[in-house]
């Protein structure tokens, strides 16, 4: 029935009032000039709040470049009066930090590495390979999300130190390797994926694994990049386990050294800011660089 | 007659073949990552549940003490206070967090200009180190020298203690804590929101609704499932709570601010209590379970599904 016909089958009273809702409703849409610019309106509540939430990261970057005389008069200025850089040098030349930003570089570098490979082949498995067992697994390693790792942290930490782990950046890669939330992302993306082109390569005799290799895995790169840079992100975020797990300075991360750093040099904020920055700068460039992979994969995790 | 048996068997012979190279070949490409994920996972947790038994101090295995430690987390005054300081912190965060993340979706979800500007900003503070946001909350917060004393002090009003008052620290540590995740529940409910198709706010519009009435009846029920989401993601996140209060008060001052997660990390890895803090960890874990549990259920009772 077309909206014609159903006017003509509605009674004189009820089309009437239908009339009247309409140009009510069409009176809403377009009431005033006011009205119609009501979506740009929102800035007046945007622009200050987004600036107030980036603030915290604009003001360690200039305190990064203040002395602390500077910093500690009231009030604080808002801006530094010379590029002061002494808080920089003193991080990067008194202390460990060189360290701990590499440190960092290998166990994110090897956490994304091996996310990549290791999380598409098995999400690829799940989501297009039929073997015995895989939908049982799939739930088991989907169910590792919900345990905690205050819960595993313990034993891990006695059956890494009995294999002699405890200490060494091998004890931040390994449970880095792969992680139930990668293999997830890979699974809800591969089952998405057209079917024919892996038939074709399967027909003209590739095997599995070079189907995947040279046919799937090329097609995937906006997923992998996707999960490299969550990956990245997590892992270079990450203080609790290698709080635990790593007890000499040479061998700290980023975070850790950061924590300590952060007690060794109380209110020498030049210094302190230095190193915040510099721990922070990694992780937002791979965001600003990545970030509509970045919000495509969480957003697209949870409608998945 | 023979040579249909024969195509029937080389059928079934081929099926096999395939069904078996399946098998190799899956296992082989998720064998790896199947082991590495289940063998940290429920392997520590078992031994967890082991450990709970024991009087373990993390270097040597301990003796099998039986439920004793069970028996003396049930009277344990500092458990007490980290689980109120958690379920506050949960109380204080959630609801806030979810109806601000909400409204900035909505504010975001028109045809506004800059939106690319705002998300950027909103995401930074969920995206950067909660360790050195910690430390740089703790300078802004500082009683002496930080800038919200110095603000206040200029508009009039007393300076206030912040991290170092027991009555002020958990909530400052809440509002850190928002600022940190807030981000995040915008992009997951934006998401939601540009999935409402405009017909149906139009529709809603021809049938006289208001814009209260539009958002009680078409937006509120269709972000539902995503709200649904956050909720448990947010249970989870703040049952995890630590990296915050390791950087800013380590738990003080008089334990205002001992989380969970800090107190088994303590009672471990510091007093090397480790079968104690393994069953202050298995508590913590079916108490977490709980309340997902509870959420998930509701949602289902509701007919919210993901």
């Amino acid at each position: 029935m077309t909206g014609e016909q159903t006017l003509q089958a509605m009674p004189e009273a009820d089309l009437t009032l239908h009339r009247a809702r309409i140009a009510e409703a069409d009176r809403r849409m377009h009431r005033s000039g006011w009205r119609r610019r009501l979506p740009q309106r929102g800035h007046l509540v945007l622009m200050p709040l987004s600036i107030i939430v980036v603030m915290p990261f604009v003001w360690m970057i200039l305190t990064s470049f203040m002395t602390d005389t500077e910093i500690n008069t009231i009030p604080p200025p808002l801006w530094p009066r010379h590029l002061y850089t002494g808080g920089y040098s003193t991080v990067l030349a008194s202390s460990d930090f060189p360290y701990w930003f590499l440190n960092s570089l290998i166990v994110s570098g090897a956490a994304v590495l091996a996310q990549l490979i290791l999380c598409s082949l098995a999400g690829y498995a799940f989501a297009r390979i039929q073997f015995r067992g895989s939908t049982v697994m799939l739930i088991l390693v989907l169910a590792t999300a919900l345990i905690p790792i205050q819960l595993t942290v313990i034993p891990t930490f006695v059956i890494f130190h009995d294999i002699g782990l405890i200490n060494t950046l091998g004890a931040l890669i390994l449970p880095q390797l792969t992680s139930a939330l990668g293999i997830y992302l890979m699974y809800a993306f591969f089952q998405s994926f057209p079917r024919e082109l892996e038939e074709a390569g399967r027909i003209d005799g590739c095997s599995r694994l070079q189907v995947f290799w040279k046919i799937v895995l090329p097609l995937a790169k906006p997923a992998l990049a996707a999960l490299g840079i969550i990956t990245f992100i997590y892992a270079w975020n990450d203080l609790f386990w290698p709080l635990i797990a790593i007890t000499s300075s040479h061998t700290f991360t980023v975070q850790v050294g950061l924590t300590t750093f952060q007690g060794e040099h109380i209110t020498h904020w030049s210094a302190i800011t230095a190193a915040t920055t510099l721990t922070t700068v990694p992780v937002l460039l791979v965001f600003l660089i990545g970030q509509r992979r970045f919000i495509q994969a969480i957003t697209g995790a949870v409608k998945g | 007659m023979a040579t249909t048996l024969d195509e029937a068997a080389i059928a079934r012979d081929a099926n096999r073949r395939i069904r078996r190279s399946g098998n190799i070949a899956g296992w082989a490409f998720a064998g790896p990552s199947v082991v590495i994920v289940l063998g940290l996972s429920f392997i520590p947790m078992i031994w967890a549940a082991y450990l709970s038994l024991t009087d373990s101090n993390l270097v040597s295995p301990g003796h099998f003490i039986g439920f004793a430690n069970y028996a003396a987390l049930a009277k344990d005054p500092l458990l007490r206070q980290a689980f109120t300081n958690t379920f506050l912190l949960a109380v204080m965060y959630l609801p806030i967090g979810l109806a601000a993340g909400l409204a900035v979706a909505i504010l975001l979800n028109r045809k506004i200009k800059l939106i690319g500007f705002y998300r950027t900003c909103f995401l930074v503070p969920f995206v950067a180190s909660t360790a050195a946001e910690g430390i740089l909350f703790g300078f802004i917060f500082d009683p002496n020298f930080g800038i919200v004393n110095a603000g206040l002090q200029a508009v009039g009003l007393p300076r206030q203690g912040f991290l170092q008052d027991p009555s002020q620290a958990l909530a400052v540590l809440a509002i850190v804590y928002f600022w940190t995740q807030f981000g995040f529940n915008i992009v997951i409910y934006l998401a939601a929101l540009q999935d409402i198709p405009q017909e149906v706010l139009e529709a809603a519009s021809i049938d006289g609704a208001g814009r209260w009435a539009k958002f009680w009846h078409v937006t509120l029920p269709t972000v539902r499932p995503v709200t649904i989401f956050l909720l448990v993601w947010g249970l989870i996140d703040v049952f995890q709570f630590f990296d915050l209060v390791y950087t800013t008060t380590r738990g003080g001052p008089l334990n205002s601010t001992l989380t969970l997660v800090y107190y088994i990390w303590e009672l471990a890895f510091n007093f090397f209590t480790a079968g104690y803090g393994a069953a202050v960890a298995y508590v913590l874990f079916f108490t977490s379970l709980i309340a997902i549990i509870a959420v998930l259920a509701y949602g289902r009772r509701r007919r919210i599904t993901l």
